[in-house]
């Protein structure tokens, strides 16, 4: 859970076992950057640097993750690895849709399989749209707007059809299916005794709906900015 | 109005030192917290993961081209009571949409009333959640897959009464897209599988 109004942000100073004692929930960024276990008395430069990840990026994500009030500035959007983050966001996608979604689809589908057949069908194929809805978002972020950075990056092609306003604008909404999955089974999916069942599978959709909540929020304040910024350079070019 | 609850506030607000001046006056007030300020055109896909109590925002945020965006914002947030700041010139008509006005001139007591007030008057009414029959059709029909449009034809509506069932519909249910509402319809056996197909 996120702490509020905590003075002192996460720095790369600091041993790595400590942070993720402050937060368990960090745990789970590390298989996304690459990280393990075993990290010893290793302070968080130390361990970034084993595994070729930017320090000052590792902690800004760890910082969104930790902290309600916390927000890059500017001068440290504008620094940041711009692959470092393209590599994160991709490993995120991949990880939420394998590591979350995946493991969501199987509990849903151990509850459905003891509804009747209309109930249980419906439930499945609403979460079948879910998946597709969540590929398609992930996909165009992959195909369309992570190549077109990229591209701009290393000042190979000029898309002057495209910007990052672009996707901005057209950054779809991919919460409201998750959160009406979550109203469906506290209000509406009648009781058939799967208490537990029900009670693991709406924590795993917290868990994720407060995770994808981070992933935008990065996308909002880090990627966006930070390419935004790589646009006004290359114009002036 | 239950004491021990601190009610979470949401500003949006372009400039830093109004969201920040603001913020400092209403962190002092016991019961109240400002969880986020958004000083960006994204807030509507931000907010609700706030889960603000109160949303106060500048109106001239707001894209005025699109006349729903007042109702986008109370779908996004059903349980949130809105509130516009003024500072610049809004049209009057705009601001009856928001439940009050907080004034940059308002001392901080004024504010502290004008707060309370927005949650007594949003505290949970009387009013039924229970889908009424028309409710009920819409659904259906929304279920279907038949849009605003075709809906209103069929049953001799305007779009715009169309458009404000639906939203009484996700304030009801609490489901926003049209597949959770046809899980709904499903569950509740106002509809049968085979016409979804």
């Amino acid at each position: 859970m996120r702490k509020k109004n905590n003075l002192s942000f996460y720095t790369p100073d600091m041993k790595m076992a400590e942070l993720v004692q402050s937060n368990y929930q960090l745990l789970l960024l590390l298989p996304r950057f690459g990280m393990e276990l075993g990290v010893g008395e290793d302070s968080i430069t130390e361990q970034c640097k084993r595994h070729g990840v930017s320090p000052d990026l590792f902690v800004m994500i760890c910082n969104i993750y930790s902290f309600a009030n916390y927000r890059p500035t500017l001068e440290e959007v504008e620094a940041v690895d711009v692959e470092q983050l393209l590599s994160y966001l991709s490993r995120s996608h991949t990880y939420y849709m394998e590591s979350r979604i995946r493991p969501i689809e199987l509990s849903l589908k151990n509850i459905a399989g003891h509804y009747a057949a209309p109930q249980g069908d419906i439930l499945m194929r609403f979460f079948a749209e879910y998946i597709q809805e969540v590929l398609n978002h992930f996909e165009y972020e992959e195909k369309t707007v992570f190549p077109y950075i990229r591209d701009l990056q290393e000042c190979r092609k000029l898309h002057p059809e495209y910007d990052i306003e672009t996707f901005e604008k057209n950054h779809s909404n991919i919460d409201d299916k998750l959160s009406d999955l979550k109203n469906i089974l506290i209000k509406y999916l009648p009781n058939i005794g799967m208490v537990a069942e029900q009670t693991e599978l709406l924590f795993q959709i917290f868990s994720l709906e407060d995770d994808l909540s981070r992933h935008t929020f990065i996308e909002d304040v880090v990627l966006i900015p930070l390419v935004r910024h790589m646009e006004i350079l290359s114009h002036d070019k | 109005m239950t004491s021990s609850k601190t009610y979470r506030i949401v500003i949006v607000e372009p400039y830093s030192i109004i969201a920040q001046g603001l913020r400092l006056m209403i962190d002092d007030i016991k019961g109240f917290e400002v969880s986020a300020i958004i000083a960006d055109s994204h807030y509507m896909e931000r907010i609700a993961s706030f889960r603000p109590d109160i949303v106060v925002i500048n109106p001239t945020v707001l894209d005025m081209k699109k006349r729903g965006e007042i109702d986008e914002l109370a779908a996004k947030v059903p349980q949130a009571a809105l509130a516009a700041l003024v500072y610049q010139f809004v049209d009057p008509e705009i601001l009856k949409c928001f439940k009050a006005t907080i004034d940059i001139s308002d001392s901080r007591e004024k504010i502290t009333v004008k707060l309370r007030q927005l949650l007594d008057a949003g505290e949970p009414s009387t009013e039924s959640t229970e889908l009424s029959e028309r409710e009920k059709e819409i659904l259906v029909a929304v279920a279907k897959g038949y849009t605003n449009k075709s809906i209103a034809e069929q049953y001799h509506l305007s779009i715009h009464t169309v458009i404000t069932h639906r939203k009484n519909l996700t304030r009801k249910t609490g489901i926003k897209s049209v597949s959770g509402l046809t899980v709904y319809a499903i569950l509740n056996n106002l509809i049968d599988i085979k016409d979804v197909e």
